[in-house]
């Protein structure tokens, strides 16, 4: 494995910034949506669709590829913006999200845009939908297979059976070819997870179940891209990256606060926000000014 | 006119378990192509799931008692191009992981294939937790979702085999108890393809429409209603979705009444499904023999299909009652 050079971190994070610019714009036009997740992990989307993951846009399922399981669907405006600059589709159909007709369903949905894997919404069952691939993977190319499934889920949908039940079947497996990634941002939509229902000691869990458990700051492209690593060289085990996100990422007035979990900006006015009429502008400011510390790129 | 078993009316008549059917069925659709995988929740000789394991251990997955991951992790093994076949009791699957069902295999449009063992009353002495007798109900109210009720073993071992070859979900609804062999190797089976079993010829006066183990008691009534100079003719509707529209449209045309059994609630049932067809195409009086809003309780098969109205008398005052309305 090679380290990220300065130079290539720079243009990840650059890109990163333009896909939650492209989130701010999407919400903007829906009027309805997720605001805080998307952002918080618009880092380790821009790290798989731009680096990590072996993919095609161009042939989006040649049966060779790495499989990405969104689980908690209704994060999509962040899948469907990182896919958009990586060239799925175009990015000016991103203003289309939710819209009668549209590819870009309010959850995603295969039938409308078929280079998902998978389509999701009802939490906690992204997870054993990739064991079941990770296992397919295994019956049909052993336990050395290049091949890697990844599922990106929320520490909140850890609250269902469901999720549990696949993290034991995983570990009792050894599904080596699995890497799940738990944005661990400490809110869903009623309130901060350990007040809805407590997660900790959630590295211990996972462990228990037998899984390799790789802790990092999901917003740091050289933790994310090691850890993405680490996971494809442990052998006996599925690994877990636990990444602790900002929920809001680079949008100040929305970052930790769970109250934007559900909603869009510009839609209703809310104690100590700004007011809704400057909330899309404030949150592009945000961004933009974010991008021009990163420097030396030019936006989209 | 249909091949039946000639030993159908004699009190030797062969009798096997549904279930174990679907067990042979899945061995050949297994040994047929090795896309088929086997998943099954914590019952596999008690799905006779353990034929298809033993044969082909490193297709089987057993997933313990967890019937959402069981539906969810097939989905995911389809989504890589396998086919997967799942199984448990009916009440746990597709009844406790009904939404899984839905939105990763049916929303998803992944070909898993669903067995449901223990469906209907028949259980018997489990008692009212273990008798599915909703699930017909919540399977065919999804789109892409094939649902068959097979009426013996030997027509369970064909839907599983042809089961295998469709692209889309199917739930196969199974029976427990040892099921008296009606079919024979050569009888035809076709998914969406109902048949006659008994026919009164031109005078039959009421269509009698039965789905699974019950067509035993349909025919041993339209047998005892013959000798009281009651003609009727009983069709064997295994593929309750899709269902056979024009096959349904001709019988309620020939005799002008129908009665639907099935060991289900009427709500949302194979009867119901029936009624929605034929008050849209041709409107008939109907009754339907099926249990009434209650759940079920411990008693032997007889007991119980005497106790919610499912037996051969039901079946019968059923069609006198129809005749009447007509």
């Amino acid at each position: 494995m090679e380290n990220l050079t300065d130079d290539r971190i720079k243009e990840l994070e650059v890109t990163a910034n333009n896909i939650r610019q492209s989130i701010i714009e999407m919400l903007l036009e829906a009027k309805s949506g997720h605001s805080a997740g998307p952002l918080g992990m618009a880092d380790i989307f821009t790290y798989l669709y731009f680096e990590g993951l072996k993919h095609d846009p161009e042939n989006p399922n040649f049966p060779e590829r790495d499989r990405v399981v969104l689980s908690n669907g209704h994060i999509c405006p962040v899948l469907y913006a990182t896919m958009a600059h990586a060239g799925y589709f175009p990015i000016e159909e991103l203003k289309t999200l939710r819209k009668f007709g549209s590819r870009l369903q309010g959850h995603p949905h295969r039938d409308f845009l078929p280079a998902l894997e998978t389509s999701s919404g009802p939490l906690g069952s992204g997870l054993s939908q990739a064991v079941g691939m990770a296992l397919a993977d295994r019956i049909d190319n052993g336990i050395t297979s290049s091949k890697r499934i990844y599922c990106l889920m929320s520490d909140g949908e850890l609250d269902a059976g469901n999720s549990w039940e696949g993290a034991m079947l995983a570990g009792k497996e050894n599904l080596r070819n699995l890497t799940a990634i738990v944005d661990r941002n400490n809110i869903q939509i009623d309130g901060y997870t350990e007040n809805i229902m407590p997660l900790e000691p959630l590295a211990d869990k996972w462990r228990a179940w037998n899984w390799h458990v790789i802790e990092i700051d999901g917003h740091n492209f050289e933790d994310i891209h090691n850890a993405v690593n680490q996971a494809k060289a442990v052998f006996e085990n599925p690994t877990v990256i636990i990444a602790h996100t900002i929920p809001g990422k680079g949008v100040g007035y929305m970052e930790n606060d769970y109250k934007w979990h559900g909603v869009p900006p510009g839609i209703q006015n809310m104690e100590g926000e700004p007011a809704k009429d400057d909330q899309g502008k404030e949150a592009l400011d945000d961004l933009r000014s974010i991008g021009g510390q990163i420097g030396g790129y030019h936006n989209d | 006119m249909i091949i039946l078993n000639p030993k159908l009316f004699d009190e030797d008549v062969e009798q096997i378990p549904i279930r174990k059917g679907f067990g042979e069925g899945l061995l050949a659709a297994g040994e047929a192509d090795d896309r088929v995988v086997g998943l099954c929740a914590d019952l596999t000789e008690s799905t006779q799931m353990h034929l298809f394991k033993n044969k082909f251990p490193e297709r089987f997955v057993e997933i313990g008692v967890a019937e959402q991951n069981l539906a969810t992790v097939a989905s995911g093994m389809a989504a890589m191009g396998k086919i997967p076949f799942i199984t448990s009791y009916a009440m746990f699957s597709p009844g406790r992981n009904w939404e899984q069902i839905r939105t990763t295999i049916c929303y998803n449009n992944r070909p898993v294939k669903i067995a449901g063992s223990h469906a209907g009353i028949s259980v018997g002495p489990d008692g009212g937790t273990h008798q599915a007798i909703e699930d017909i109900a919540v399977t065919r109210v999804m789109p892409r979702m094939i649902v068959i009720s097979p009426c013996d073993a030997l027509e369970a071992r064909k839907a599983t085999i042809e089961a295998a070859k469709t692209d889309t979900p199917v739930y196969i609804r199974l029976a427990r108890e040892k099921t008296p062999v009606m079919t024979t190797e050569n009888t035809p089976f076709e998914i969406g393809k109902s048949q006659i079993f008994w026919d009164g010829g031109k005078k039959s006066q009421v269509g009698i429409i039965v789905t699974g183990a019950l067509l035993y008691k349909a025919l041993i009534a339209a047998k005892e209603l013959a000798d009281d100079g009651v003609s009727v003719k009983v069709m064997n509707l295994a593929t309750i979705k899709p269902l056979d529209e024009e096959a349904i449209i001709e019988l309620a045309k020939a005799t002008k009444a129908i009665v639907t059994v099935e060991e289900h609630q009427i709500a949302g049932g194979m009867g119901s499904a029936v009624a929605e067809c034929l008050v849209g195409n041709y409107p008939t009086p109907q009754e339907f023999v099926g249990v009434r809003n209650q759940f079920g309780q411990s008693g032997t098969t007889e007991e119980l299909l005497s106790h919610y109205g499912m037996n051969t008398e039901d079946i019968k005052k059923a069609v006198k009652r129809v005749i009447k309305r007509k």
